[in-house]
């Protein structure tokens, strides 16, 4: 549904010849673009107004960089600076010197607070901490039942009480608790708002006035619209908060949001939650964020972002192994890990030029990455530095170690013969820099 | 409060941020170019959408270059009238041919499905149906109870399995039940589940495969249920679920918030699915017909 925006600006530009300094009519062409595509991702049309202003102060008179087209070196820039805005990868909860920290999880309806609330509680348990969950959501029907059974999948204390009527009052009585019990984290999870709604934000502040809370988190879906400005605004002027974590990432929206927020708030993107599964909180990473907002099929993140993964020396090494010939199994599994740590693959295979367009019809499954991995994890150290020994009856023990049939470990190794194929063309053209070799599916 | 008034208030926010910011743009001016632009922006920022803005503000403009619209007053009525054009006519949600009628409601993750199923079922027995609601939600931690507690306040009865069972069985049995007892309507919750997860999509189409063994018509409905906050997202939501199940009505729920809501033009110029109800409240009154010229007349008035 979206094009690529480098594909529409390189169309736009072809006509362009002209290097060197980039002129204000080039600029704002690209920029019309621009901001087109920061609104279909949902970000807020005045920080869109904003942020375009920007960015045509800092691009016009600038240097074309050699390699790049004038297209290509106002995305760039677009880039950077959105980058810039989203703000660093911080995941620091500030924790009180005087246990318990209280946190105080607030969003609106159905932003995934209970849920973040215990992937939050998971985390600090797993750094060694005791937390405790609190469930302050006195409004949504089953909204205890569904923190105490998280609690319960987690092994973590859930207060609540189905008496008290007052969440002011339950949320003092569960901080008594949580210091008679020794907890050094208390997180508090309060009830949906509308937050035109003055009489609950009304009952936050007063949760807020009696707990004390360290640090405030506000959970906003990533899916939200035009409407993202208004509700941080008011959570942010009203309660006041420390931090976002932005939820649902796992789905395909271009979270145009996440730069509303940052933006009319100020405070930083702390986590984002990629699955309904308990452990899917991950720290929040600006590049990969404006990537998806610009949904760019932008060669030049492909190489920063290879770059970051592959070590320029874990790089030589594995092109000399190329080069000689000896890629083994135990090679791929590392290179697949690499890969995967760059962020969901049809994010980086999207940022192949040309790529996008042509990925949008398959589906690329990240479980084939896990069923590859479990495959090589169930070959003998021999196996995988030596596929000929890799004979019938050894194809078999293979597949029923690694849950798979006798096919997927034969096609594995075909796919693997075939990389190897490739790679000892790579080797006669002997280019400068790594390359990324295809893989076969 | 008559039906009107209700949707008026309940859409307040959403009109005081519209009109008021079209009427102040237009104020003390001659509608020219950078006036066409701001109204641009003021549909963008209502989550209308680009293209769907994009075609209004480019037939206003031809308008206004031909001469035919010069005040204010002729720009708003223009806007009315595409816009109510936009959004067709009147498609409620009305029950149909041979009982039990089998809703499914399908949608992401936190949109209020549970809720609007509850105020459904309180809608239908007020009206003197009786009804089933089927726990198929037995991902969520504690959606069975949530959806028990909404049957326990309406009168509907629940069929439920344990949680974390067979979805499809659910809503299987579910069926089978409404047509031993002679229920009039079937309600189905499912869980929240993101478009993009293919196999959770599947689990969809089997729960549809399954219900048509019982009754080969039914479900009659399946209802998207989207939040109004939703962004440009919502457009692939609307259109991945209805390429799974057949998507044939949308609930636009969260109404009452300062959200505007104008996803739903998008959605309709795009897939052309009809908006059925909107959630205009959290009582269990407010789920109310969607009547198009009745949104927008509320918003414009």
């Amino acid at each position: 549904m979206f094009e690529s925006l480098s594909e529409k600006l390189d169309s736009i530009f072809k006509k362009l010849k002209s290097r060197g300094l980039l002129k204000e009519e080039d600029v704002d062409v690209a920029l019309k673009e621009i901001r087109l595509a920061l609104l279909e991702a949902d970000v807020n049309f005045r920080v869109v107004k904003d942020f375009i202003q920007h960015v045509r102060d800092r691009a016009v008179g600038k240097e074309v960089l050699e390699s790049l087209s004038p297209g290509q070196q106002v995305v760039k820039i677009v880039y950077e600076k959105l980058c810039e805005l989203l703000g660093a990868t911080n995941t620091k909860i500030q924790l009180s010197p005087n246990p318990p920290t209280v946190i105080m999880m607030v969003g609106l309806h159905g932003s995934g607070k209970t849920t973040t609330s215990a992937k939050l509680a998971r985390l600090f348990k797993k750094e060694g901490r005791k937390p405790m969950l609190v469930a302050a959501d006195l409004q949504r029907p089953a909204a205890i039942d569904q923190l105490s059974y998280l609690g319960k999948q987690i092994d973590i204390p859930v207060f609540y009480s189905k008496e008290i009527k007052d969440p002011v009052i339950l949320c003092e009585s569960a901080l008594k608790q949580a210091r008679l019990e020794g907890r050094d984290i208390v997180i508090f999870d309060t009830a949906g708002r509308l937050h035109i709604a003055e009489d609950l934000m009304d009952e936050l502040s007063r949760i807020k006035a009696k707990v004390n809370p360290k640090e405030i988190l506000l959970v906003a879906d990533a899916m939200t619209g035009q409407d993202a400005v208004n509700m941080s605004k008011s959570f942010n002027e009203k309660i006041g908060i420390d931090g976002i974590i932005l939820t649902k990432m796992d789905g395909d929206a271009r979270g145009g949001a996440a730069l509303s927020i940052r933006s009319v708030t100020g405070k930083p993107i702390k986590f984002i939650g990629t699955g309904e599964k308990i452990d899917m909180l991950e720290p929040f990473y600006p590049d990969r964020i404006a990537n998806r907002i610009l949904c760019m099929g932008d060669v030049l993140t492909l190489i920063e972002q290879a770059q970051q993964s592959f070590d320029q020396k874990e790089a030589e090494k594995l092109h000399k192994r190329i080069i000689e010939e000896s890629f083994s199994f135990e090679d791929l599994r590392d290179h697949l890990k690499k890969i995967r740590s760059m962020g969901p693959l049809e994010n980086i295979l999207g940022m192949i030029p040309g790529m996008n367009k042509a990925i949008k019809d398959i589906k690329v499954d990240e479980k084939e990455f896990v069923k590859i991995e479990a495959i090589i994890n169930s070959m003998t150290p021999e196996e995988r530095n030596n596929y000929n020994i890799i004979n019938g009856s050894r194809r078999r023990r293979i597949s029923i170690g690694s849950g798979t049939t006798v096919t997927d470990v034969n096609r594995l190794i075909k796919q693997y013969l075939e990389m190897k194929k490739m790679m000892k063309m790579f080797k006669g053209s002997g280019k400068k820099g790594f390359r990324l070799p295809r893989f076969g599916f | 409060m008559g039906l009107f008034d209700k949707l008026k208030a309940g859409l307040a926010k959403t009109r005081k941020n519209f009109v008021e910011r079209v009427e102040s743009i237009l104020l003390n001016k001659v509608v020219d170019d950078s006036t066409i632009e701001e109204i641009e922006e003021v549909l963008i920022t209502s989550d209308i959408g680009a293209k769907a803005s994009t075609e209004i503000i480019n037939s206003l403009r031809q308008k206004v270059r031909a001469g035919s619209i010069k005040s204010a007053e002729e720009v708003n009525s223009f806007l009315k009238t595409e816009m109510t054009g936009l959004l067709g006519k009147l498609q409620p949600l009305v029950t149909f041919g041979e009982r039990p009628f089998v809703i499914l409601t399908v949608g992401v993750n936190g949109v209020g499905k549970t809720t609007t199923i509850g105020k459904l079922a309180s809608r239908f027995i007020s009206e003197g149906n009786s009804v089933i609601l089927a726990a198929a939600d037995t991902f969520r931690a504690a959606a069975i109870e949530q959806l028990q507690i909404w049957a326990n306040r309406t009168g509907a009865d629940l069929i439920k399995h344990q949680s974390g069972s067979d979805p499809a069985a659910v809503a299987f049995d579910a069926v089978e039940a409404a047509k031993a007892r002679g229920v009039d309507v079937v309600i189905i919750d499912t869980a929240g589940r993101l478009h993009t997860k293919s196999s959770l999509m599947e689990e969809l189409k089997k729960i549809t495969r399954v219900i048509k063994k019982s009754i080969p018509d039914a479900p009659q409905e399946i209802l998207l249920v989207v939040d109004a906050t939703t962004g440009q997202n919502a457009i692939r939501q609307a259109m991945i679920f209805s390429e799974a199940v057949g998507i044939t009505g949308i609930a636009l729920t969260k109404l009452d918030g300062t959200a505007k809501g104008g996803i739903i033009f998008a959605i309709k110029k795009e897939i052309g699915i009809p908006v059925r109800l909107i959630g205009i409240g959290e009582g269990i009154d407010d789920l109310k017909d969607f009547n198009p010229e009745d949104f927008v007349k509320a918003l414009f008035e």
